[in-house]
């Protein structure tokens, strides 16, 4: 049975939401945050559970608005249910859901099925993304009302980008009735041609077909023109060059509503780990230069770049065995977002925590429209909390993932951030480590 | 340098590509051609080198010559020899690469020689194999038995590869030769120009090393070697260049060209030659073409590179195995 408190008592709390840095208690009545503070002991031990965390860090519950879980059409790589495990075994207790299933979520019926299999799992808060042109097909625009009303938090077409100008401005316009922001992937498809790597030496040297910078500047200034003539909402998916980054900058500084991301992949590796031909390193967008990834780091920290998430792109193993040309790309993410972007940017590049966090908590609920209720740890908000311990280095090892796949890039990286607990609307559904079963 | 240069003693169990090798290396495979060039002059063109050892060929793309060369070579030291021919798939319901691979490896194969149509074929078996894998050609990245026979071509005729300017006119970019060639002729000393039109020798190709050049004329004087490159059709059909007949005018050597090259000048082309496109017929068949050698130091190389990852400095495996 669950009991009507649950007590976080005496772990650091970080809430970029409310800019709180300290050691203190988190108090949660039912589903919902009750008190932040010092909070006195006044619970009969029948109606309080009592989560020690002394030396823990307390987080609100990370947002990840980028992921692949292949439910429906294929489910032997990520169902709603490994996916939403492998959240919050990552700490992460909302996720959005791109629409690039077989079929694609372009429908209500489509978008209610994956916010009913997400509750079903009973892990995270699922939400979808629905498409902007049916079927994907970058001609008629998809139902988005019926979308918006099934829950969907944000309108994609996953990993294409809209070859016509004009869809695009309209799917901008439309989506403005829902206040929910248009998510692009920026890749001119036939600047990209064949490419599977970043242009540039390392392609040259290794005889593979790269993909120019100039394939993500171009269409991100398109759409940033797109957005300015629609005064409609952009976030920009999975950056990946120091161009992209000046581009954004420059859309914020003239006013407009136009956010952008970062996956940890981007900024954690080069494309010299394609030497190796392991198709674990080939991604949409591909990994770039260490010039690249300077400035995305940069931009992390000026605040250019608002969110960071995993873009966990599940696949089955014999589809990453395949010749490096051939092997779809992306890579998992979930269970990696935390502990990579933790050490590297806090750890080596000495961000503040609350810096961090707030790209995984505040801005992506602020973008999808879920801040009234989500991303923060204010009293009255739906009690979604992560628990880490982030003093013991581990080592990153995919055979323990919760995910159904397994194509990491970070195997055998040292990382310290390790889930301890993870509550989801008040209820633990991680706790000491481990999955909690539904009672 | 020293003279009495210690023998190297050979430790790859593959060989993937020439950027991988020291120069040490290198000269190595070019000695030990030199020794087995000699094979092939006698009446029993045989050794029992590789006797015993058992020499798969792996073709995932046509490749006559190549091909035979190999089994040439893999006869002549006495490995027993067996062809295989895939068909390279993109489908992820066949037989993968890797299965295709592990199942001809389970029958107990020494060397696999790998052709096939991805950059890094040969570099993901070689870590998946415990057999040896040489590679015959992988997408465009490296073709390092066609590199070393054009080296040794060069060695023979010109008795160096320091301080030479070699040309690699054609599609530089898409070319394994090319990235081979570079790669080994850049160790040994050799100054290397990459010369087309920039759609396919971009000029990013200076990155790696490479004198980047648009105007094969402007180059003439200078060069020592020409390795005409070949051209594929398909480039013209993805609009990399619009004709091949002004590929032809502006890239090709003919008489008049030839006019102006240095009389001691080398001629090589990997083949199989496109005739009045890279070369017109009097350039392939002329005095300073060395074509045809290079097709016979293949041979030599070839037995040369099966011979050393075959053996590892352990001697003939055939003397060990002695059933």
């Amino acid at each position: 049975m669950s009991k009507r408190y649950t007590w976080i008592c005496g772990g650091r709390v970080v809430d970029p939401a409310t800019q709180r840095d300290e050691v203190c208690d988190v108090l949660v009545e039912g589903d919902r945050i009750r008190q932040v503070g010092k909070v006195e002991n006044g619970f009969s031990a029948k109606e309080v559970d009592r989560i020690e965390a002394r030396g823990l860090l307390v987080t609100p519950g990370l947002i990840d608005m980028h992921v692949h879980f292949r439910e429906p059409g294929n489910e032997e790589e990520e169902t709603i249910l490994s996916g939403s495990r492998a959240a919050v075994a990552g700490g992460i207790t909302s996720v959005a859901c791109f629409p690039n299933t077989e079929p694609s979520v372009d429908n209500e019926a489509a978008a209610e099925f994956v916010v009913l299999q997400g509750k079903r799992a009973g892990m995270a808060n699922v939400f979808p993304v629905g498409t902007v042109t049916f079927n994907r097909e970058g001609k008629r625009l998809s139902e988005m009302g019926g979308l918006a009303r099934a829950g969907a938090v944000a309108f994609s077409e996953a990993d294409r980008s809209l070859r016509s100008a004009e869809v695009m401005r309209r799917g901008l316009l439309y989506a403005k009735m829902f206040d929910l922001p248009v998510i692009a992937h920026c890749e001119d498809p036939d600047l990209r041609g064949a490419g599977v790597m970043g242009y540039g030496e390392v392609a040259l040297r290794l005889g593979l077909p790269g993909v120019p910078d100039a394939a993500e500047d171009i269409v991100i200034a398109r759409d940033i023109r797109l957005a300015d003539i629609t005064q409609g909402r952009l976030h920009i998916s999975h950056m990946s060059t120091r161009g992209s980054l000046e581009l954004l900058r420059e859309a914020k500084s003239s006013g407009l509503d136009v956010t952008g991301e970062v996956n940890p992949p981007h900024f954690a590796l080069t494309e010299e780990s394609v030497t190796t031909y392991d198709p674990n390193f080939k991604l949409v967008p591909p990994l770039r230069t260490p010039a690249d990834v300077e400035a995305l780091i940069r931009g992390l920290e000026e605040g250019v770049i608002d969110v960071i998430s995993s873009g966990h792109a599940p696949h089955a193993p014999e589809e990453k065995q395949l010749e490096f040309v051939y092997a779809p790309p992306g890579v998992v993410g979930l269970e990696t977002l935390f502990p990579v972007s933790y050490t590297l940017l806090v750890e080596k590049h000495g961000f503040s925590l609350l810096k961090l966090l707030e790209k995984m908590t505040i801005q992506p609920a602020r973008i999808l429209r879920l801040s009234e209720e989500r991303g923060s740890l204010e009293v009255g908000k739906l009690a979604d909390i992560s628990v880490f311990d982030i003093s013991k280095e581990r080592s990153i090892q995919s055979a323990s993932f919760h995910s159904k796949s397994r194509n990491t890039c970070f195997e055998g990286w040292n990382v310290r951030g390790t889930t301890m607990h993870v509550l989801v609307s008040g209820r633990c559904v991680f706790r000491d480590g481990a999955i909690v079963g539904r009672e | 340098m020293e003279e009495t240069a210690k023998k190297l003693e050979w430790k790859r169990k593959d060989l993937l590509g020439l950027n991988e090798l020291s120069v040490d290396e290198i000269n190595e495979i070019l000695d030990t051609a030199e020794g087995f060039r000699e094979v092939s002059t006698r009446s029993i063109k045989k050794v029992p080198a590789l006797r015993g050892t058992v020499i798969v060929t792996l073709f995932f793309e046509a490749s006559t010559r190549t091909r035979i060369s190999f089994d040439l070579a893999a006869t002549r030291l006495s490995a027993d020899v067996i062809d295989f021919t895939g068909s390279a798939s993109s489908t992820l319901k066949g037989e993968t690469l890797n299965d295709t691979a592990k199942n001809i490896e389970a029958m107990g194969v020494d060397i696999l020689v790998l052709r096939h149509p991805c950059s890094g074929a040969a570099n993901q078996l070689a870590n998946s194999l415990s057999c040896s894998v040489v590679n015959a050609g992988d997408g465009s990245h490296e073709h390092p038995t066609q590199a070393l026979l054009d080296i040794f071509t060069i060695r023979r005729a010109l008795g160096r590869i320091e301080g030479l300017k070699v040309a690699l006119v054609g599609d530089v970019s898409h070319s394994r030769v090319a990235r081979s060639n570079i790669w080994g002729l850049q160790k040994l000393g050799a100054e290397v120009y990459a010369v087309g039109p920039p759609t396919l020798v971009p000029r990013g190709m200076a990155k790696l090393g490479v004198h980047v050049s648009h105007h094969l004329d402007e180059i003439l004087p200078e060069m020592d070697v020409f390795n005409m490159l070949r051209i594929q059709k398909e480039r013209q059909d993805q609009g990399l260049f619009p004709s091949i007949r002004e590929y032809s005018r502006l890239f090709g050597l003919n008489r008049h060209r030839m006019k102006r090259v240095k009389p001691e000048a080398l001629v090589l082309h990997p083949g199989p030659i496109n005739r009045g496109v890279e070369l017109t017929p009097d350039v392939a068949d002329g005095k300073q073409s060395l074509i045809l050698n290079q097709v016979t130091s293949g041979l030599a190389v070839r037995m040369a590179v099966l011979y050393l990852v075959g053996t590892r400095g352990r001697g003939a495996p055939a003397e060990e195995k002695g059933t």
